[in-house]
């Protein structure tokens, strides 16, 4: 058997050179004459480790990273095919401290395989969920995934298991489902890794939704941002399709479930699930009033389930492993586990799976090792651009729907930006404003008309234009945005703004300090 | 002035072909877009009534879905296309520090182009790269971690 050398194609990986490290490690394997087989895997999310390289030995997978282009001589030389001692080299990647914490179920597979071999997904588990979920039938398929507790993934936290029984429940035909995988929070990337290292869970999750509630067409919207991840989940489609995994006769079960991918065109809006649907159908994303919920009169009309692309593929494991070991993972309302991604000016950044629970602390300081910048934390923001800003005095409040609910913020995607001492909040407040004002579809005036008001107005703060004035208003105006608008996006802009100036109410008075120091 | 890269001659039997050949999927509008988009460079004004008449939609509402969506551009871009996400994860690392020094070294503001038709520059907010911030996004090649100077070698690399 020939020798097995990893190099990942996930596109944070191009992003630092990976592409050249495959092309230069090919060629010098020929030079050699060593015969090894080189597989583009996904990553295994430790990004400040990428380009990160794998070579099988019997001692089991050994890391070496972050490898240049230029260091693949001297790693060769030194022997690294046989998984020998070299300054770059990292160990057995599995036991690595980063690695070792996890509960990976959703990703358990993802910079582990080659993303598109069906043989080596079977053989890591995969497809046990469809045949079980085949084998239970519709109902009990539902009610395995609301027993499991899940709640979508995408920063709703709305129980999956109830929209799947309400669209299973509904009058009308065609059903579809609908997979969000326009991912447009900053900080977050969860969604992009899977579909990159491991399409095929998606593709299961998504064929197990349509059993679950008898629609036989699904659709994956994924963001023009995202060119890797479109075009793979496209191969991935065609291989399933191929394979008879997809198609008129899914596993031989008889039960029909195509699936299409189209690409999203630069809204963030079309994040919100309503829009979305919009989009898809050919028009201005701009979002639909609720009722009707989607899960009765969704995609052209139909009953359509709408899960994002976590949600979607951790059913698979559901499936596979029963309910109550889903259950068993996290705390409270919060079951299961959730890819935390770390981002922005942090030391080690990258996806964690774990169960629910763990301190932002514990994930912001213990595993991501601080900022990139080596200056002290001074604020994080969880859950995307519409997420809470927090100060390292709440630090210890563990990753928990309800508890983050509870003070003024969301655990949404799971996105976690890390700033340092030198960020200015009020710029961040005044960002939030300006980021709704030219995302907004325009359909509700507190979104379309608060949003530039807000901004202009956290500019006269910034001044120090009547400050307490000032912020009164932005008060004010947040308090309508908040009740008065129609979504999310205006809906909830208000909780980065509010936040920055709870938390951190003397960047909002920096113009006065300035003039009382003179 | 003229402008920065001429557009070619409309070819409205190619934009009617790409119509048909997407017209049967279930919302065909956007596909069938971004397949003007993608191999025409742009969607031109003239391809409005053309796609309106295929699918049966009115003028109105293509240019509506034409003009709501950032990814559908109504002139060509430069010949290159550089991507500088600005959104909080890369904030947090200095991109609004990069914009300028891109916009200065360049001589064109974001949402520009050059005056040689080289290079667009354009914001994005956010490329799902967010652990390896600043990234940027050249001709559809996702780079992070990048400085001026990076994003310098990136161009000179990508030639003419």
């Amino acid at each position: 058997m020939s020798a097995v050398v990893y190099v990942p194609m996930d596109a944070a990986a191009l992003s630092v050179g990976a592409e050249a490290v495959a092309t230069v490690l090919g060629q010098e394997l020929v030079v050699r004459g060593i015969e090894a087989r080189l597989v583009r895997n996904g990553s295994r999310g430790m990004l400040w480790l990428e380009p990160l390289l794998e070579v099988e030995t019997p001692e089991g997978r050994i890391g070496y990273g972050p490898v240049g282009p230029a260091d693949l001589p001297g790693l060769l030389d030194a022997g690294m095919m046989q998984g020998a001692p070299h300054p770059l080299r990292l160990g057995r990647v599995e036991d690595l401290p980063w690695m070792a914490c996890q509960q990976r179920l959703c990703f358990a597979r993802v910079g582990v395989i080659e993303p598109l071999s069906l043989s080596q997904y079977q053989a890591h588990g995969g497809f046990a969920g469809l045949r079980r979920a085949l084998a239970l039938g519709p109902a009990a398929t539902v009610e395995e995934v609301v027993a499991s507790g899940l709640r979508g993934r995408g920063g709703a936290g709305f129980p999956t298991g109830i929209k799947w029984r309400t669209t299973a429940a509904a009058e009308g035909s065609p059903k579809y489902v609908v997979c969000n995988a326009d991912e447009g929070d900053s900080g977050t990337f969860a969604d992009r890794m899977l579909m990159e290292g491991d399409p095929f869970t998606l593709i299961e999750g998504m064929a197990i939704a349509g059993i679950a509630t008898g629609a036989e067409k699904g659709f994956v919207y994924i963001r023009s941002e995202y060119p890797h991840a479109f075009r793979q989940i496209q191969r991935a489609i065609h291989v399933a399709h191929e394979a008879g995994l997809l198609g008129d006769d899914v596993l031989g079960s008889g039960q029909r479930f195509h699936l299409e991918a189209r690409l999203g065109a630069g809204a963030y809006i079309c994040g919100e699930e309503t829009s979305l649907l919009e989009s898809l159908e050919g028009r201005r994303g701009q979002i639909r009033f609720k009722p009707p919920l989607p899960a009765i009169a969704g995609l052209f009309g139909k009953p359509t389930v709408v899960n994002n692309v976590i949600s979607l593929a951790s059913v698979p494991w559901i499936l596979a492993n029963g309910s109550q070991a889903y259950r068993d993972y996290g705390m409270g309302r919060s079951r299961g586990t959730m890819p935390i991604q770390l981002a922005g000016n942090i030391r080690r950044g990258g996806l964690i799976e774990r169960a629910f629970g763990l301190s932002l602390r514990e994930l912001v300081m213990d595993l991501g090792g601080g900022t990139a910048t080596g200056r002290p934390v001074r604020a994080v923001q969880v859950g995307g651009p519409l997420g809470a800003y927090w100060p390292t005095s709440l630090f210890d409040t563990p990753l928990d729907y309800e508890e983050f609910a509870r003070l003024g913020g969301m655990v949404g995607h799971g996105g976690i930006v890390v700033f340092d001492d030198t960020v200015d909040l009020a710029r961040q407040a005044r960002f939030a404003f300006q980021f709704c004002a030219e995302e907004s579809c325009g359909k509700c005036t507190p979104c379309r008309i608060g949003s530039t008001r807000g901004a202009e107005t956290i500019d006269r703060i910034i001044r120090g234009e009547r400050v307490a004035e000032n912020l009164r208003l932005v008060d004010d105006l947040c308090e309508v945005m908040t009740d008065g608008s129609l979504c999310a996006l205006g809906g909830l802009t208000p909780v980065p703004v509010q936040s920055a100036i709870r938390h951190f109410p003397e960047d909002f008075d920096r113009a006065a300090l300035a003039a009382a120091a003179e | 002035m003229r402008p920065p890269t001429t557009a070619p001659d409309f070819d409205t039997e190619r934009v009617r072909a790409i119509a048909n050949e997407l017209a049967s999927l279930d919302g065909p509008l956007l596909p069938i877009l971004h397949a003007i988009n993608d191999r025409l460079g742009h969607v031109d004004e003239r391809a409005i009534p053309v796609v309106a008449e295929v699918l049966n939609l009115s003028r109105a509402e293509v240019h509506g879905v034409v003009s709501f969506y950032h990814d559908f551009r109504r002139r060509p871009h430069g010949r290159h296309l550089l991507k500088v996400c600005r959104a909080e994860a890369c904030q947090s690392m200095g991109c609004e520090r990069l914009v300028e020094e891109l916009e200065t070294s360049l001589g064109v503001p974001m949402g520009g182009t050059t005056p040689d038709g080289r290079l667009t520059l354009e914001t994005v907010y956010c490329l799902g790269n967010c652990a390896l911030s600043p990234a940027v996004m050249l001709d559809g090649e996702l780079h992070g971690r990048v400085d001026a100077a990076r994003v310098g070698e990136l161009l000179l690399r990508a030639g003419r």
